[in-house]
């Protein structure tokens, strides 16, 4: 399963992005192989808007089927939400804890947007 | 003429100004005021018109037809605002970001993309106190006020006006920037604070780079210090009017009167500006009618 997890560093030993639109970087994950592409979000981090909604076409251009995150605001949910992508929100740890706890089910599924857009 | 009153910085009197000095030049001449503020409109608390803000105002946006997409993602790539997003099936419209620009339906390959008119606010207009009052009011929820600037702006329907006041929203943003656009001078409305200057300083930058004369009107005059005066004799900017801090003027806003039209202390002042104002603007006019 492809899963897609917003990291401060490229590697899956980086700690959890909290912010998703605003994300250092991206890693796509393949599970259980957990061989990752890294993407590079600069250009997202400082976009002066519509980070969220980038990161989201990012995230279904790799056909990732679900992300890990920190926060997710209500235009990245919308977006996911449309291209049936699930939203699963970590609060800390690094991008290798995150996906463990996902194979053990323990991460929480978000129902909608976590935080106002703009957090 | 075009006068916009107009400021960095938020509450400084800049709505309280428009409609006295509006009020005060209608004793003489045509006078339309308008309300550009969409956001957060508020001439019409002192005007008090039977009128309201009815007309709507539209922007278009894309509406894609499903059976004639393939779902290239050509429209979610052009769109500068991410106001698409490319899904296997049709793309998604966030309509709050979308800018009106037309990119998309440009850009389809297999033309899937139409336009249709979206309502995002309204406007008002009609005779109230002497004036032309036209006004608008930005529906609550959306991002873009600008398309409801210009219609409040448009006089192409309005009766024929001499001089147009007009009330800009705070800042130095799109919104203000949209409302100073054409304008003949610009009235920059501070008070004498850190705050007031800081943002006094931002609204100076705009305006010049817009190549708008303008001068300040200090309210609140000797609350805090001397920075904004230091300020713009450093700038060689001209202080047309010192507003004193006033229980009295403050009391009559607070009631939504409008003082220049009543015998109260500060009305007399007011119309001297009004009418120095109006002499100062068309020699501007003049100016630049002779200039080769």
């Amino acid at each position: 399963m492809k899963l897609a997890i917003t990291a401060t560093g490229p590697e899956l030993s980086s700690l959890i992005d909290q912010r998703f639109g605003r994300a250092r970087y991206l890693l796509i994950v393949d599970t259980p192989e957990r061989t990752a592409v890294v993407i590079d979000n600069l250009a997202g981090m400082n976009a002066a808007q519509g980070a969220g909604i980038q990161a989201a076409q990012s995230v279904i251009d790799n056909q990732a089927e679900a992300i890990i995150t920190g926060h997710c605001g209500p235009k990245a949910f919308r977006a996911l939400k449309a291209a049936g992508i699930d939203v699963y929100l970590a609060p800390e740890g690094t991008v290798a804890d995150a996906i463990d706890r996902f194979d053990a089910g323990e991460l929480k599924l978000a129902p909608a947007a976590d935080v106002d857009g703009h957090w | 003429m075009k006068i916009v009153i107009a400021s960095g910085k938020g509450g400084t009197g800049k709505t309280t100004l428009a409609v006295n000095l509006a009020v005060a030049l209608a004793d003489h001449e045509s006078v339309g005021l308008l309300d550009c503020d969409v956001e957060e409109p508020n001439c019409h608390l002192y005007l008090k018109p039977s009128f309201e803000a009815l007309e709507p105002v539209g922007t278009a946006i894309p509406v894609i037809d499903k059976e004639t997409c393939t779902s290239c993602g050509l429209c979610a790539r052009a769109c500068e605002f991410h106001a698409l997003v490319a899904l296997p099936g049709a793309p998604l419209l966030l309509p709050e970001l979308c800018h009106a620009c037309g990119v998309c339906t440009y850009v389809c390959p297999e033309r899937a993309i139409s336009e249709i008119d979206r309502e995002i606010g309204r406007i008002g207009d009609g005779e109230v106190g002497g004036l032309y009052f036209r006004w608008g009011r930005l529906h609550v929820g959306e991002a873009r006020s600008t398309p409801v600037i210009r219609a409040v702006k448009d006089l192409s329907q309005a009766p024929a006006i001499d001089t147009c006041i007009i009330d800009a929203p705070p800042g130095v943003a799109c919104p203000a920037v949209e409302t100073l656009r054409g304008a003949d001078f610009a009235v920059l409305v501070t008070e004498p604070t850190p705050f007031g200057l800081h943002d006094l300083k931002l609204a100076v930058e705009t305006v010049r780079m817009m190549d708008i004369p303008f001068g300040v009107v200090v309210n609140r005059a000797g609350i805090d210090d001397s920075r904004v005066d230091t300020f713009c004799r450093q700038e060689s900017i001209t202080v047309l009017l010192e507003i004193p801090d006033s229980r009295p003027i403050a009391e009559a806003c607070s009631r939504g009167d409008v003082f220049s039209a009543t015998d109260a202390p500060f009305a007399s002042l007011l119309r001297t500006f009004a009418s120095d104002l109006r002499v100062r603007v068309g020699n501007l006019e003049t100016h630049q009618v002779m200039a080769p």
